[in-house]
């Protein structure tokens, strides 16, 4: 699986920026004939969107807030990427990961947040990291298919989550699944309060402290992949295994760190959601933003430079889409979902139709040839 | 003593049903990974045409016609997958999320501006459906104990679609083993390259199997909606395509062992739901979500060679590449 650059002749802003610029309009494109076949204007529900997305500061919050949550998904499947692996368990890892989150948040009482943060995330990546451990293990050990694996511990972990919030970790004398709630103490300071400690006025959103948490973790993930000896030995695994083991890597091990580093940074999405606000554990929490995370990689070419803007488009997206049943109601907000799916077919899939086309437009026709 | 062998007998039929989505589905993918490409996307197939299968059948009143628009509707993903990942020789599992996530999307969308009822088709009346068959001197056996109500019960009063599921079983058996082009099928899953050295075009058997995987997957989808259901729901699926999936592999890429695995996961599906609340001697109440999970937890299990051993095709995953 390519990860990154390639070794043709492109210059680098047409592989970094083109590209992926190529596939969303192609993406949107996609979806304006899904909102003309439904019988609306796409341009009017386009605009509606990006009016939702950015147009307000709440919005904005909303968008950020997704965004954050994609942040962590998204850098999971790149890592593993870097690796020459296929992780699809994201959505699973971040589950688990949320888990762990939350059990922290419910063992520490009343501790302060500041406090309470390191150890939320490292109860979240830990999970998380051990949820994805397992299925690289399998791959690295017992020579299973990683996508398969993670596939399905997807679902053992969905049924686990079920299992445990019905049986274990629900509030007594309650229907719904949900557990106690986390002491107030606990909870991430929200950017509309940190903002307005500093004089700027924001309307309520979700956004929370969770967002520099996902911005540090690209700068952490950049340093980790390129340039420590761990990122050079997980991409020379991806590029070529055998390569790896005469240069005296050991594979086995790189994918076992890779998964668990993913499964580690899906995990986290636990602390944007649990800790940051839901505060209390529910089911359902990730829905589906580990899939999300997918195509945001793939649009962010696995660059935490890339996943930043791909994931605030994705929020962008995901906000706008609950912006655009008030104004239309025939247009469900599962657009977003087509979109994303359209993304993953024109930027992953189908990667080697476009590039190649490119190459000749940037090619050089050799002088002297004429037919 | 009868009240158990009822019990049974209904345990055994509610598998049946459960289990025909799913050999149908296990089934299509036997033939497009045997054939070398890995097939992700039955989930999305299998939805689109349970979507383009009830949104006809509403529309028409036919349940045919409802089949017909599902096998179309999931031959055109079907197609896409093979553009994307024969011709362009693309990442199939990236193809497959790709198209399983449109398919999630899409269905939504289309259901929800069409119908107004939050993604859900109108419920279909019994003509629209595939109805349940009367086999010959069901109702005249019926009287005689035990093998009379094995017939009636079990055996007679399912619809058309899931005869057809259990008949492919052995006719993809024999396409698979015992014609020359199930084993250029099963040869380009294995070794491309000494099927295009026998002169024999790669990509156009590759092309055939990953159609008949979107003819069966049409098929699957229609069952869902218009045969076991009465119409569409919002990824109504949930997951049966991953399932046929982890049936294909426990059944090790063979099609009556594949068979095997589908009722086993469908027992356990009927088991579940009549297991709820109740309290076993011994052992307190069964958590189903246990029993929920079990397909999968198999499925790790015996890929990661703890029970027995399933080893992929060969070449499954990887896209050819003829060498000048």
């Amino acid at each position: 699986m390519s990860a990154g650059t390639g070794s043709d002749n492109l210059p680098w802003w047409a592989t970094a920026v083109l590209l992926p610029v190529i596939n969303v309009v192609l993406a949107l494109i996609v979806s304006a004939l899904v909102i003309l076949a439904i019988g609306e204007n796409p341009l009017g529900a386009m605009w509606t969107m990006v009016q939702g997305a950015l147009g307000t500061s709440e919005g904005l919050g909303y968008t950020l807030y997704y965004a954050t949550s994609l942040i962590f998904t998204a850098l999971a499947v790149a890592v593993a990427f870097h690796g020459g692996l296929f992780n699809i368990g994201g959505e699973g890892q971040a589950y688990l990961g949320g888990l762990g989150v939350g059990l922290v948040c419910l063992a520490v009482g009343n501790m302060p947040w500041y406090l309470v943060l390191p150890l939320s995330v490292l109860g979240g990546a830990a999970f998380g990291a051990l949820w994805g451990a397992i299925p690289g293990y399998l791959q690295a050990y017992r020579g299973s298919h990683i996508v398969i694996t993670t596939i399905m511990f997807n679902f053992i972990a969905s049924s686990l989550m079920v299992y445990l919030m019905v049986n274990v970790l629900i509030r007594p004398g309650q229907m719904s699944p949900e557990s106690a709630p986390f002491d107030k103490a606990t909870f991430l300071p929200l950017v509309q309060d940190m903002a307005a400690a500093i004089g700027i006025q924001m309307n309520p959103s979700p956004l929370n402290f969770s967002l520099f948490l996902a911005l540090a973790a690209c700068v952490l993930v950049w340093a980790f992949i390129w340039h420590t000896r761990w990122g050079f030995a997980l991409r020379t695994v991806g590029a070529n295994e055998n390569a790896a083991r005469y240069a005296g890597i050991d594979p086995k091990k790189v994918i076992i760190l890779a998964m668990a580093l993913s499964g580690a940074l899906a995990g986290l999405l636990g602390v944007n959601e649990i800790h940051g606000v839901q505060h209390r554990l529910l089911l359902n929490f990730p829905a589906g933003m580990g899939f999300t995370g997918i195509a945001v990689a793939l649009m962010g070419r696995n660059h935490p430079a890339g996943i930043v803007p791909a994931a605030i488009l994705f929020g962008m997206l995901y906000q706008g889409g609950t912006e655009l049943i008030f104004d239309y109601p025939s247009i469900s907000r599962e657009l977003v979902v087509v979109i994303q799916g359209v993304v993953i077919l024109f930027a992953g899939a189908l990667e080697h139709m476009f590039r190649p086309a490119l190459i000749r437009l940037f090619t050089p026709k050799p002088a002297g040839v004429s037919r | 003593m009868i009240d158990s062998y009822f019990w049974l007998l209904s345990l055994l039929d509610s598998t049946l049903r459960l289990a025909t989505p799913l050999l149908l589905a296990a089934l299509a993918g036997f033939y497009s990974e045997r054939a070398g490409v890995v097939d992700i996307g039955l989930e999305g197939k299998m939805l689109m045409a349970a979507f383009a299968a009830a949104a006809t059948a509403a529309a028409t009143g036919s349940a045919g016609l409802g089949l017909l628009a599902a096998i179309g509707a999931s031959l055109a993903l079907a197609l896409l997958h093979g553009f994307a990942c024969i011709t362009h020789r693309g990442n199939q599992v990236v193809s497959g999320v790709a198209l399983n996530i449109v398919a999630m999307g899409l269905t939504a969308v289309l259901g929800n501006a069409w119908f107004e009822m939050g993604g859900r088709t109108p419920n279909l009346p019994a003509s629209a459906r595939f109805g349940e068959l009367t086999l010959p001197l069901a109702e005249t056996l019926h009287g005689i104990p035990v093998l009379g109500s094995l017939y009636y019960e079990l055996i007679s009063g399912h619809n058309i679609l899931v005869y057809l599921a259990l008949v492919l079983v052995p006719v993809t058996a024999w396409i698979a083993y015992r014609t020359r082009f199930g084993l250029r099928l099963r040869a380009v899953g294995e070794n491309p390259a000494a099927v295009d050295t026998a002169g024999i075009s790669v990509p156009a058997l590759r092309y055939q199997a990953v159609l008949i995987a979107g003819l069966l997957c049409g098929i699957a989808g229609a069952y869902l909606s218009t045969a076991q259901g009465a119409g569409f729901q919002t990824n109504m699926t949930a997951g049966k395509g991953y399932l046929a999936l982890a049936a294909l592999i426990l059944g090790k890429w063979k099609p009556v062992p594949t068979l095997l695995a589908c009722l086993l996961f469908a027992a356990a599906d009927a088991l579940q739901t009549r297991l709820q609340g109740v309290v076993m001697p011994g052992l307190g109440e069964v958590p189903v979500q246990l029993i929920e999970a079990l397909p999968y937890l198999l499925t790790v299990l015996l890929l990661a060679g703890f029970v027995g051993k399933a080893i992929p095709p060969k070449a499954s995953g990887r896209p050819y590449v003829k060498e000048r």
